[in-house]
């Protein structure tokens, strides 16, 4: 079942409608947009070498300094294709209309992404930091021969899923949950240091009033979105098994829960006969995992593994409302 | 409060708050020439964190090669105004060597469980500080680091609370350096929370030039 994850996940491809800013084009007639496909595994920047042969010949003179824009919102190049589309189009846009700029990238918003270089490493040190989180150090990650790391990007750059996973499994990263599961040969100290899973969320905040997600206004502004890096951790024997939704409040205490008791090394994880939550500020609306709106109840330790990123993280698109105080 | 993990470093946090608060107290009492540090809480979708959020410190002058050399055309034009030949063009170069000022935050990594800083600089005008004019005036040490690691040093990355970009250091290796710091005899058995803060910044701030007081670390 995992292994027909994997291969989801790597085949998954947003098209991609990308064309030109008026204000670079420079010939008559413009050219017409590009017609491609993102990966969703993918980076938007790991396009311009086909974006720039098409549109190469219209370019107003000057360096290169790409970026892209949804619908005027600069977009982060470091987020995936993928993750990017189930969080800025409420209702999935095919294809999806973009913009790419050769000049002028917006430093005061945007990091500056200087190509191939720049995806690689950011790439790199996410993997780095799951690993921390997996194994509390990122020494396998560090000993990585340049031959692998190298052989690692190149495969994610094709999206060779198999070349990517001889390599990744050297890596000893997962899969999530079975290093604290007890076992014999697991020492008391292993059982009781908690599992940690990495996580990115990506949350916004729809009003109430909207009944139809997909009616979300769009973003404007990245204010708009909340970005939670944070490792989901959990000890086994609390029993039981944690739902998508229980993991997600957990990540997001002062959201939900209107005490917010932290325990800040291990989560509140409730009884799962206990009522629901009927005391919380908001009301999750919609979940997006690589595009797929999953059951809440599912286990997630399962749902990490079958839909996290190849770099060991799963990407949660959080679509929230907030409750009216009933006083 | 609980006391620091010194088996990997780190720290939880709710301690890295209460850190956070106690240090910026004792800076703002016992350091009155340097800008005093705030603390942010995190507002996220409309509520704002009881414990979570970062450390500001704004506006101030780091300890740099090219800010020690204002000093010291500063004194010169001091004595050489009581002089009859004074040399106008001296006075010229220093208002074009006003010092940069650096924007410090320092916030909780929930991966590596430790603190990060970030930080930016400005000119005279406002301007952010490129990477090639921060390098300008980092300590060499630093400088040579980043040199030999582009990308795992030093980097530009958004800040964890706002949507700007930043440079940081990387924290993956503080949890190893803090490990070392904390179990060095000066801090004896009990390690205790409050020295956490001090202790990081003595040797982060050397990173960047900040200088950090003495008083800071006494144990009272």
């Amino acid at each position: 079942m995992e292994e027909e994850a994997t291969k989801y996940i790597w085949e998954g491809a947003i098209p991609l409608q990308i064309k030109l800013h008026e204000s670079e084009i420079t010939s008559f007639p413009p050219p017409p947009p590009l017609m491609i496909l993102g990966l969703r595994i993918g980076y938007l920047p790991l396009l311009v070498p086909p974006l720039k042969a098409h549109f190469s010949s219209t370019l107003p003179p000057g360096t290169d300094n790409v970026w892209f824009d949804y619908k005027g919102l600069p977009l982060k190049w470091y987020i995936p294709t993928g993750v990017l589309f189930d969080l800025l189009c409420a209702e999935p846009e095919r294809p999806w209309n973009l913009t790419v700029h050769f000049r002028g990238s917006p430093g005061d918003v945007l990091t500056p992404c200087e190509g191939e270089e720049s995806v690689k490493w950011s790439y790199i040190n996410s993997l780095k930091e799951a690993a921390y989180v997996i194994n509390g150090n990122c020494k396998n990650v560090m000993n990585m021969s340049q031959a692998d790391q190298y052989d690692l990007w190149q495969s994610l750059l094709k999206g060779n899923m198999e070349g990517y996973l001889k390599i990744s499994s050297r890596l000893k990263l997962g899969p999530f949950g079975e290093d604290s599961l007890p076992s014999e040969a697991s020492e008391t100290v292993a059982s009781s240091r908690p599992s940690r899973i990495p996580v990115r969320l990506y949350v916004r905040s729809v009003g109430e009033e909207i009944v139809d997600i997909e009616d979300a206004p769009i973003i404007d502004s990245w204010d708009k979105i909340s970005y939670i890096n944070r490792p989901f951790e959990i000890y086994k024997e609390e029993g039981g098994y944690v739902s998508l939704k229980q993991a997600l409040k957990s990540l997001l205490p002062e959201t939900f829960n209107t005490n917010s008791s932290q325990e800040e090394s291990s989560t509140n994880v409730k009884d799962p006969n206990a009522p629901d939550f009927e005391d919380d500020n908001a009301k999750l609306r919609l979940v997006r995992v690589q595009g797929i709106e999953p059951d809440m109840d599912i286990p997630f330790f399962w749902l990490a593994n079958c839909l996290r990123n190849p770099e060991f993280y799963l990407h949660i698109c959080v679509f929230i409302s907030k409750q009216p105080k009933l006083r | 409060m609980r006391g620091v993990c010194t088996r990997s470093g780190s720290l939880s946090a709710a301690d890295f708050y209460a850190s956070a608060i106690y240090f910026s107290q004792r800076w703002n009492e016992t350091n009155s020439d340097f800008p005093n540090w705030v603390w942010i809480p995190c507002s996220r979708l409309g509520a704002i964190s009881e414990d979570e959020g970062y450390l500001v410190l704004e506006k101030v002058k780091l300890q740099t090669e090219r800010n020690d050399s204002n000093l010291e055309e500063l004194n010169n034009c001091d004595s050489s105004a009581n002089d009859e030949l004074t040399d106008e063009a001296t006075l010229v170069d220093v208002h074009s060597h006003y010092a940069h000022l650096y924007d410090l935050h320092i916030a909780y990594s929930f991966t590596y469980k430790v603190p990060v800083l970030y930080f930016r600089g400005y000119k005279s005008d406002g301007c952010h500080l490129s990477l090639d004019e921060i390098k300008e005036e980092l300590p060499s040490h630093s400088v040579e680091i980043l040199q030999k690691s582009k990308w795992t040093f030093m980097t530009q990355e958004e800040h964890p609370y706002l949507n700007t970009p930043w440079y940081t250091l990387h924290p993956c290796g503080t949890g190893d350096w803090m490990k070392l710091l904390l179990s060095s005899t000066s801090y004896g058995e009990n390690i205790s929370l409050i020295q956490y803060l001090p202790a990081w910044l003595s040797v982060i701030g050397q990173t960047v030039g900040l200088r950090v007081p003495l008083e800071l670390y006494s144990r009272s």
